[in-house]
């Protein structure tokens, strides 16, 4: 019952090592340090897989450990990411704008160079005025402390008027996919100050890191991913292997019983429901520079479910679990829907993945429902019980 | 003997049907009660206002020496003012060990913060090592509360009530679904806690409530409908009439 | 009166034209040949002046041909040819060589290249008087619908003569429709036109509380304004307000006023300034300061202040200047209109018209929110009735709507009847989604009632693939299910208020479906059965219900309503594999709002989302997005008063 949360929990120090060795493993086979084997794109696959991974971390403890199913744990990892997005662009757009105006007759002045930069950025929807949710997009530090804040606000507030009127199950789960998809038709439109459809584009270019390849680029990304992921876990473990494990496993299985043993059931999902967004919104700050664009496609609530499916798929309940099927299910979508999957012939009829994958995915889904309730974190379960027996 | 619970007139109804009507009751620090009722006299949903799962439409409920109104309260904060409660039905988190089931109801800070870091204190080993054994299951610390008896779960509930040290217990038909041996270990327990705790039972069996020897009040269609000794009770002849029907 | 008419215009064109010169004519013309031949140069180079001249003889002969021949010369399909100056019309404008035509009778007289002829080509001024003399041709016309089509050109193009020829018409005209239009149209040619204000003032009277557009056509165009400026108030002017600098009128605007008549110096915009600043630089210093040091306003406002010290730059007026000049000047705006009785009628009666239009459009949009809400309640019932009874949120549920609307379209390439066909695809589009929902039932759901969060995330992956399967199926392009004609007009109250048939229908499918479930459910053996499993699944199962089959039939029950919804909703949006997915999120809200195990809730629940989506519309109508993100903030906000609904079970049997 003691000792540091390497000890208390095998998973952590297997996870952790793990992560070690695939973090060298990839920088040995990448374009920027090693053989060159791993293309850049592959890299920041890796990368954003990772991210990926972390999101459906904090989707396990909210869902898997505290029994809410969120369907807008996306929507705080899209926020993340136009936090992020808005400095990237501004820095990226301002330094092309001194660059354009450096060969002018007479120097610009910094409200030239604002009024410039912000009439690039915005005349793809016809604004040339810079909107107030900009105000904090020329500060790198600033836009850090939003990437946190913002989704861990708006999880906040949300949470807070959900759990105080006891709205659960079923009906919460609806609730969170409103909000994610009242927040997506939000960014859709024009005049909301966020490119509308256009979405923010162009974030791979780090602004002050021009001479660095993005061959190195993506290797930084990767670790700075795994890193957040490898942190997270620790601290995910070491939340859930405590008292405070207990309490919200508790929550989720018999709310009511923790309830009248004292606990305000709504604080903690609060707490719970906020951390989560937090860590979702990193996850998304650290996955968009690799992805280069973020769009309101990205936190259309289909995202947010099949967020719970990699979850489910990977077995709930089980850090690793959420893990595994966040890896597993995203690095097989991206390869059958990427169209390198050869097309499997079966002589009267040809199965092209790129179609078919989805309906598989889907079916594949109700299967692992139906028959591994626990996911693939169940099948590792069944081996370490082999191994003790 | 100072009084500890006190329900004024309280009225509830759902939906036309009341469910309580007008009830009062009243218990002191260190009593036992039975409360004894047919199906549908209100008994469950009495346990439901005085821990504030339920609101009543009408009426007060005072609480401790101060007289706080419990009214206002949430479930939380009532239970944290030393209110127990025992389900009818066994509720005990089922996956996860006997052990971690009475270390979360341990009386400490309730909050989310403090929860996070909790450490086990010598004290609270003790404290859990007297209720299991209290309870009888010191042997069990380790096992899951899921595949417990349906007899042991009823006494780690108990006991989950116990290791918060509260002032009340509210417990609702220990007895129901239990061999007759855990019937006379469980009264044994009740008329221990007793000595220090304030107890009101909710059961049907009137051999059990015998066996307890405590003060009855028999509830019929919402409201108190005698108030006494079991045997004063049953010698009332609307108690008669409610029971066994005219 | 008509033949009067043309009379008084005949003598009003002898006062302006010349006199008419002898001509010589060819005994082969015919006479209306011959007739336009003696005013060839007025014909072929007519102006709005001399026009008159030719068009008076023309409708003084009274040759049967006129009418036709000036249709044509307005059109510009009148020829002349180049070697005698013959006027010809052309078979087809667009064929070489070009077929000749005779004005007189009609007969092919030959061919010619397009060089050989030319085509007259009346300037706009000219067309319109020609317009109006066959406006009064028409008007004289025997056919009704000729007549009506006079009044139609009028009304497209009104002109001053038109007014004398309308008030004539109705003081002859028989014709019941013809008058109508007639009088419709007289009030507008009299605002217009007529030369006396209380005639006009009369006619705007007239139009009291006529909403329909054209009245508001007519009223509108009088009380437009021009915006001016002067030193003092304009006398004799039909002002219309005086505007405020900073309240009324933006101040920049304000002051662009001033300069554009002159009545102050241009400002110098940062760009202008930096501009000048530019064409200065001598030797990499502009009036003396280094160019690198000329990065901020107030080192540039200083160098452009030595600009003009130095006489090359135009002083910019300070801010107290531009005060000083606003605060010297009053700015208004007039009424083109000059009579002040006129706007004043005009305004009141056009006030009282839009008073009138907002209760109109309260009320079409209390009508668009009621057929949606139908919709909604459509689409939802089934959601509702499967969430009451069996506690599971079926996410597949809008793609058995999509797989509805899909039956409809596959039932109308087999069945062409557009009517016979919608009769066929609803009980069929039941019984397809019926089937559909009791398979998955037995083979999903069945499996993780104790389980509905597994539940809906099963049956997410159902939907997922069964889109994706429609999709394979089908493409991605829309698929036609087309309304009978019956249903695709619309019912138009008057030019305000109209509601397409197609959602009356819809409308009377909810009210049907409404009826029909109610008294399944309060009426009947299994209705009794599913309230019973609704409020108490343990206690009905003990009274020998079986709560297996109500289920089973429940689902099947939910998702057959689906599919009849899915019809409804494919007759007036696309069919398309996401169809359904676009309505699940409402059908949620309905069922969030409503509550569950009561179908009045449902109702309710959809009237509050449709008629609020409508509202939240009618408030920002360029922005439907923005609507339904405040409606979804809205539902959020009203679970915190009503978390288990509008209409919520109760007490212990709700659970918790």
């Amino acid at each position: 019952m003691s000792g540091t949360i390497f000890t208390r929990n095998r998973s952590v120090s297997i996870f952790i090592t793990v992560l070690t060795l695939l973090a060298i493993a990839v920088t040995a086979l990448s374009e920027g340090y090693g053989t060159g084997a791993l293309s850049v794109s592959f890299t920041k696959v890796l990368g954003m897989t990772l991210c990926l991974c972390l999101a459906a971390l904090a989707m396990d403890l909210v869902w898997g450990y505290c029994g809410i199913l969120s369907l807008g744990h996306f929507a705080f990892f899209g926020l993340g990411g136009y936090m992020i997005g808005m400095w990237l662009m501004t820095a990226r757009t301002e330094q092309v704008v001194r660059a354009n105006l450096s060969e002018a007759v007479i120097p610009p002045t910094e409200g030239e160079i604002t009024a410039a930069t912000a009439s690039q950025i915005f005349s793809v929807v016809g604004a040339t005025d810079w909107p107030w949710m900009w105000a904090a997009s020329d500060s790198l530090i600033l836009s850090l402390v939003l990437v946190v804040a913002v989704p861990g606000l708006l999880a906040l507030v949300f949470g807070w008027l959900a759990f105080r009127s006891r709205v659960t199950g079923v009906y919460l789960s609806i609730l969170t996919q409103a909000m994610t998809l009242a927040l997506s038709l939000y960014l859709f439109q024009n005049d909301t100050g966020l490119r509308g459809n256009n979405g923010l584009s162009g974030l791979q270019n780090i602004p002050g890191l021009e001479t660095v390849g993005q061959d190195r680029i993506s290797i930084w990304f990767f670790w700075g991913s795994a890193l957040a992921l490898g942190l997270a876990y620790i601290g995910a473990a070491w939340m859930v292997s405590g008292k405070f494990g207990n309490i919200i496993r508790g929550i989720r299985d018999d709310e009511q019983r923790v309830r009248f043993l004292g606990y305000r059931v709504e604080i903690y999902k609060l707490f719970v429901f906020t951390f989560t967004g937090c860590l979702c919104g990193i996850a998304g700050a650290l996955y968009y520079p690799q992805a280069g664009i973020i769009n309101p496609d990205e936190i259309a609530p289909i995202a947010s479910i099949y967020l719970a499916v990699w979850v489910a798929i990977g077995g709930r309940g089980r850090l690793y679990g959420a893990v595994i099927g966040a890896a597993a299910v995203s690095l097989l979508s991206t390869y059958f829907t990427g169209g390198r999957a050869p097309n499997l012939d079966l002589g009267l009829f040809t199965i092209d993945w790129v179609d078919w994958w989805p309906v598989l995915l889907g079916l594949g889904f109700v299967l692992v429902t139906l028959f591994a309730p626990k996911g693939l974190g169940g099948l590792v379960d069944l081996i370490i019980r082999k191994d003790r027996a | 003997m100072s009084t500890l619970l006190e329900v004024q007139g309280i009225s509830v109804s759902f939906d036309g049907f009341r469910a309580i009507n007008n009830l009062s009751f009243a218990i002191g620090a260190r009593e036992m009660r039975a409360v004894i009722g047919p199906n549908g006299a209100g008994k469950t949903t009495f346990m439901d206002i005085v821990t504030g799962k339920t609101r009543p439409d009408a009426g007060t409920v005072r609480w401790g020496e101060l007289g706080v109104s419990l009214l206002s309260m949430s479930e939380a904060e009532i239970a944290q003012a030393g209110i127990g409660r025992k389900f009818q039905r066994p509720t005990v988190f089922e996956d996860q060990s006997v052990w971690d089931n009475l270390r979360l109801s341990l009386k400490k800070p309730r909050g989310p913060i403090a929860a996070l870091f909790d450490r086990v204190s010598d004290a609270d080993r003790a404290r859990i090592a007297e209720i299991a054994a209290e309870i009888g299951l010191s042997d069990a610390l380790d096992r899951m509360a899921g595949i417990l008896s349906h007899g042991q779960k009823q006494w780690l509930e108990i006991g989950m009530l116990l290791v918060q040290d509260p002032r009340l217990l509210l417990v609702d038909e220990p007895a129901a679904g239990m061999t007759s041996d855990e019937r006379a270990h469980t009264t044994a327990l009740l008329k221990r806690l007793a000595e220090h705790h304030a107890v009101v039972v909710v059961e049907h069996d009137m051999d059990f409530v015998r066996r307890l020897g405590c003060r009855v009040t028999v509830l019929h269609e919402g409201s108190v409908l005698a108030e006494g000794s079991l045997d004063h009770v049953m010698a009332d002849q609307r108690v008669i009439d409610v029971y066994l029907g005219r | 009166m008509i033949r009067v008419f043309l009379a008084a215009l005949l003598a009003l064109c002898l006062a302006t034209a010349p006199a008419p010169r002898a001509t010589a004519q060819d005994a082969a013309m015919g006479p209306l040949q011959a007739l336009v031949q003696s005013r060839a140069d007025l014909v072929a180079d007519a102006s709005r002046r001399s026009v008159g001249e030719v068009l008076e003889i023309l409708i003084a002969s009274e040759l049967p041909g006129v009418p036709g021949f000036l249709a044509r010369w307005q059109a510009r399909e009148l020829y002349q040819r180049q070697s005698d100056g013959l006027f010809v019309y052309v078979q087809d404008a667009d064929a070489t060589p070009l077929t000749l035509i005779d004005i007189d009778t009609g007969a092919v007289i030959g061919t010619a290249t397009s060089r050989e002829v030319a085509q007259l080509r009346p300037n706009r001024g000219v067309q319109t008087v020609i317009g109006s003399a066959l406006v009064a041709f028409q008007l004289a016309a025997e056919d009704p619908a000729d007549r009506l089509a006079a009044l139609a050109a009028i009304d497209s193009a009104p002109e001053d003569i038109h007014l004398a020829l309308v008030q004539d018409l109705i003081a002859v005209e028989t014709d019941a429709d013809v008058l109508a239009l007639a009088e419709v149209l007289l009030p507008r040619l009299v605002i217009a036109f007529d030369r006396d204000d209380a005639d006009r003032i009369a006619a705007i009277e007239s139009l009291a509380g006529n909403v329909s557009l054209s009245a508001r056509a007519t009223l509108n165009p009088l009380l437009a304004t021009t915006t001016g400026v002067a030193t003092a108030l304009p006398e004799g002017e039909n002002i219309a307000r005086v505007l405020n600098p900073g309240t009324d009128i933006d101040r920049d605007a304000a002051y662009a006023m001033l300069v554009a008549q002159g009545l102050a110096p241009p400002l110098v915009s940062r760009a202008e300034q930096r501009d000048i600043l530019a064409a200065n630089v001598i030797e990499g210093r502009v009036a003396g300061l280094p160019v690198a040091q000329l990065g901020t306003d107030d080192a540039r406002d200083t160098a452009y202040a030595a600009l003009v010290a130095q006489g090359l730059a135009a002083p910019a007026p300070t801010a107290a200047q531009i005060d000083e000049s606003l605060a010297a000047h009053v700015f208004f705006e007039t009424y083109r209109e000059a009579s002040q009785a006129v706007t004043d009628a005009a305004s009141a009666t056009l006030g009282g018209i839009d008073t009138r239009v907002a209760w109109f459009r309260a009320l079409d949009l209390s009508l668009d929110g009621l057929s949606l809400a139908s919709i909604y309640f459509l689409a939802a019932i089934g959601l509702a009735i499967t969430f009451g009874v069996m506690g599971v949120i079926n996410m597949a549920h809008g793609e058995f709507i999509m797989i509805g609307a899909y039956t409809g379209y596959v039932v109308q390439t087999l069945v062409p009847d557009y009517t016979l066909s919608i009769a066929i695809a609803i009980p069929l589009a039941f019984a397809v989604t019926f089937a559909g929902g009791v398979a998955m039932e037995r083979l999903v759901i069945r499996w993780l009632y104790h389980r509905p969060l597994e539940t809906l995330l099963a049956t997410f992956g159902m939907s997922i693939a069964l889109q994706q399967i429609v999709r394979q199926i089908f493409g991605t392009q829309a698929r036609p299910l087309t309304p009978p004609d019956w249903l695709a007009g619309s019912v138009a109250i008057n030019d305000v208020v109209s509601i397409s048939s197609i959602r009356i229908a819809i409308f009377l499918l909810g009210v049907v479906f409404f009826v029909a479930l109610w008294l399944t459910l309060n009426r009947t053996r299994l209705g009794l059965e599913v309230r019973a499993v609704t409020q108490n699944p343990k206690m009905a199962a003990s009274m020998g219900i079986n709560p297996d089959r109500i289920n089973m039939l429940t689902f099947g029950l939910g998702s057959g309503i689906a599919g009849i919804a899915g019809v409804a909703i494919g007759l007036f949006a696309q069919v398309v594999p996401d169809l359904g997915a676009n309505y699940i999120v409402q059908s949620f809200m309905t069922v969030v709002v409503g509550g569950v195990g009561n179908i009045f809730g449902t109702l309710i629940g959809a009237g509050m989302i449709g008629g609020l989506q409508k509202f939240i519309e009618w408030l920002n109508p360029t922005n439907t997005l923005a609507a339904q993100t405040y409606m979804i903030l809205f539902v959020i906000l009203f679970i915190q008063v009503r978390p288990r609904g509008i209409i919520a079970l109760r007490g212990r049997a709700a659970g918790d």
